[in-house]
């Protein structure tokens, strides 16, 4: 074929761009499922430990519900949510949500770095202070 | 039409490598300034745009006048703008694509420029001037485009391009109207608050994008076999002349009102730019420059026997732009600003992360702009340069 | 059958565009996540139709009568301390007659009135420039209460709202605010904001959803019992004929910062 060696490297080197997610890990182990962790002072103090929703309910739409109530709170001036048993929070990330969950770097960060996602709520809403173990 | 573009001479690639090189070295200085924030610009509290909005505003300008060249031929037959309209409309390409890069290097969170589309604000200016923008960009690529593949094949554009071609010579005005509304309708700063924003925006977009136009043509012949034509630059050359008198009219009607009527809002926002207070006066020798240059253009365009001299004509373009640029694209958006609402001074000067960025959102401009033309030159060298008829 | 390269790249690009327009109209349309009927505002929260203040500055007698205001307010809400004319930002601050009143241009007026220190901030307009040129609605005026807020997230640091405040009552973070936070003295309870956005006094919208009046008239409220005096800040219903703001209005001469723009401020400045 004509240009036969300039065609050969383009491949070669487009396959290796592509398959390199693949190859970089070969051999190592597999990275271990996040473990969110709610060992946390306020939830071990709760007699009943529940969140504001299910688990399953949470993990697939924390954020969409985190997006709502910011605009309930900001945009409408809403700030009480009753849950699906009946329950009433505030709505807010930092003075809720995190008053339980107060350790952001073993329950948030877990599935989060996992997925490598970074949300953007940590750079005005305030972590809560954690002790580095 | 694009591979036209990967074949050129020696001459040619050093000018695309260069002008990769300032995209390159200012890219580098928009991801510092994306990683710091907008700190490691010149703007501050007082003055909350700068270099960026300045330019913007200033080639939306250049962006338009692509009107001045497409609307005598379409409109009215001008036969000596045939081989100069799609200079004109590609100019105006590269011109918005300019426009587009300044605004997203200006923003807070460029990352949610988007927001602009999801929360439509329809009494926001700004949300317009997006709007038209992008219609307009998108209006010259489909009729440049198209009327110069038409070209290459040896047929006459097809039909239906004839809406789109006046559909865009009634939107280049309001492209700059837009803009000029940015400024006009703000109720606090009174530099603005002109009823001939608008129109001074048109004059000065008719003056100085038409000259930019001359500059490339002649470049363009002396570089290729393409030659726009020595009656078509003389023509925009007159334009030129009759637009830049204007402008210049608009700004003595400016000063009338400010300094007959002597309001303080009016006047300090002059002062501050022509003779500088209180000892700020950063922009001064910058205002000066640009009055000289406009002098100096004026000069050699309203006199005939040296506005005929294609040396001479070229020197009156590159004074104009320059004259115009300053004026513009710096001045107007400073003086806006200095005082501030409490009478009080900022003085604002571009930092160098500021000016690498701009010289590389420049050179894309200049990127695409080489690139359209090499395309548009190679396909009229293809066809010989043979009037066509449409 | 065959098929040119041409037809080929026209059926890739619209069935792309077609996918991706299609995904796009279905996430539009897909119902809320949540009811309406979940949400419903704290019923402690004070209300009224139009939140506006007066300022009366003849009860502002020492530096730390403005003191205690500017620095409730930037507390509570971890205004940054950046130091630096260029980049500074402040929702509430102290500023002389000449600079906040500059219409009234006066070669005879007293150096004392001259340089009388009046607290400025956001005016709260009825009628904002800036919110009528905020693009995305990042900054909007409450309809239940007219404050005109700000919304941090949608916010895309465009700054066309500081070019249209006519009162320069806006700041922006020009790099990120967090460093020039003063740990010990956060407000853990209130985010932060981060580089990019641009920010100013809210009338304190989280404290009066709470029942809380607004940081600086607190703080203001507070140094008048500690001292005996009476506070130079207060603040209430607009609208309300009985407000204590109302009654002021009636009986004493008032005037706010430049009125002839049309923006009708909501923050009114009386000399006592």
């Amino acid at each position: 074929m004509y240009d036969g060696w300039k065609i050969i490297l383009g491949l070669i080197i487009f396959i290796g761009i592509a398959t390199f997610p693949f190859l970089y890990d070969m051999g190592k182990a597999a990275v271990p499922p996040p473990k969110p962790n709610i060992d946390t002072p306020e939830i071990q103090k709760m007699a009943v430990k529940k969140c504001i929703e299910t688990k399953s309910f949470m993990r697939a739409e924390h954020m969409v519900m985190l997006n709502d109530w910011r605009d309930f709170v900001v945009r409408d001036g809403d700030r009480l949510y009753t849950a699906s048993d009946g329950h009433q929070y505030t709505m807010s990330l930092q003075n809720t949500c995190m008053k339980c969950h107060s350790n952001k770097t073993k329950f948030c960060d877990e599935c989060h770095n996992y997925m490598a996602v970074t949300p953007y709520c940590w750079d005005c809403h305030i972590a809560p202070k954690e002790e580095k173990t | 039409m694009l591979e036209t573009a990967l074949k050129g001479s020696r001459r040619y690639w050093t000018w695309i490598f260069f002008l990769l090189a300032v995209i390159g070295t200012g890219f580098i200085a928009y991801l510092y300034q994306f990683r710091i924030g907008l700190g490691v610009t010149g703007m501050s509290r007082d003055v909350s745009w700068g270099l960026y909005i300045g330019q913007f505003t200033f080639l939306v300008g250049v962006a338009a006048s692509g009107v001045m060249v497409v609307l005598p031929y379409y409109l009215h037959n001008y036969k000596a703008f045939g081989r100069i309209t799609v200079l004109g409309e590609f100019l105006a390409i590269a011109a918005v694509i300019m426009c587009m890069l300044f605004i997203f290097v200006d923003m807070g969170q460029p990352l949610r420029v988007l927001n602009v589309i999801l929360h439509p604000t329809p009494n926001s200016v700004m949300f317009f001037d997006m709007l038209v923008l992008s219609i307009y960009l998108f209006l010259n690529i489909l009729v440049g485009w198209t009327v110069l593949g038409s070209e290459r094949k040896g047929i006459a554009a097809p039909s239906w391009v004839k809406p789109f071609i006046i559909l865009s010579i009634a939107w280049a005005p309001s492209i700059h109207t837009v803009t000029a509304f940015l400024y006009s309708g703000l109720p606090g700063r009174h530099f603005w608050l002109t009823a001939i924003m608008a129109a001074r925006f048109l004059a000065s977009a008719f003056a100085g994008g038409p000259s930019l136009l001359i500059i490339l043509a002649l470049i363009v012949r002396k570089y290729t076999k393409f030659d726009a034509g020595k009656e078509a630059i003389q023509a925009l050359g007159k334009i030129v002349t009759y637009f830049m008198i204007t402008n210049v009219f608009f700004l003595g009607l400016e000063f009338f009102t400010a300094f007959y009527s002597k309001i303080p809002g009016h006047v300090q926002p002059f002062m501050y730019l022509y003779t500088g207070i209180e000892g700020h006066g950063k922009l001064v020798p910058v205002m000066w420059t640009s009055t000289i240059l406009a002098a100096v253009a004026l000069f050699l365009l309203v006199f005939p026997q040296f506005r005929r001299k294609e040396n001479l004509l070229a020197i009156a373009a590159v004074s104009t732009f320059l004259s115009l640029w300053i004026e513009k694209g710096f001045g107007l958006i400073v003086g806006g600003f200095v005082p501030n609402p409490f009478e009080r001074i900022t003085e604002y000067w571009p930092t160098l992360p500021e000016s690498l960025i701009t010289l590389a959102v420049w050179a894309t401009g200049f990127l695409v702009l080489t690139i359209l033309y090499k395309v548009a030159v190679s396909i009229k060298e293809e066809v010989g340069v043979e009037e066509h008829h449409h | 059958m065959s098929i040119n390269r041409r037809e080929f790249l026209k059926i890739a690009g619209s069935s792309t565009v077609l996918a991706l327009g299609g995904l796009s109209v279905s996430t539009l349309l897909k119902k809320s996540l949540l009811e309406a009927s979940q949400v419903m505002p704290d019923p402690r929260a004070l209300v009224a139709k139009r939140w506006g203040m007066v300022v009366d500055i003849s009860k502002f007698k020492t530096e730390e009568d403005y003191r205690v205001c500017t620095e409730a307010c930037h507390r509570v809400h971890n205004v940054p301390n950046v130091g630096t004319i260029k980049e500074e930002i402040k929702w509430i601050w102290k500023e002389t007659y000449e600079h906040a009143f500059p219409g009234q241009e006066d070669e005879f007026l007293s150096p004392e009135i001259k340089h009388l220190p009046f607290l400025v901030l956001c005016n709260h307009c009825d009628n904002p420039p800036c919110v009528r040129v905020c693009p995305t609605k990042a900054t909007f005026k409450r309809e239940s209460d007219g404050i005109v807020m700000m919304d941090m997230h949608r916010c895309i640091g465009c700054r066309f709202c500081m070019a249209a405040c006519p009162y320069g009552a806006r700041s922006f973070n020009y790099r990120d605010p967090r460093p020039f936070i003063d740990k010990e003295k956060e407000n853990l309870e209130f985010p932060t904001r981060m580089k990019g956005v641009v920010e100013k006094c809210t009338f304190c919208y989280e404290r009066l959803a709470k029942g809380l009046i607004p940081a600086c008239v607190e703080a203001s409220q507070e140094l008048a019992r500690k001292t005996g005096r009476e506070p130079g800040l207060i603040f209430g219903d607009l609208e309300d004929p009985n407000s204590e703001v109302r009654k002021i209005l009636s009986t004493r001469y008032s005037f706010r910062r430049k009125p002839e723009l049309g923006t009708r401020p909501g923050v009114y400045y009386i000399l006592g």
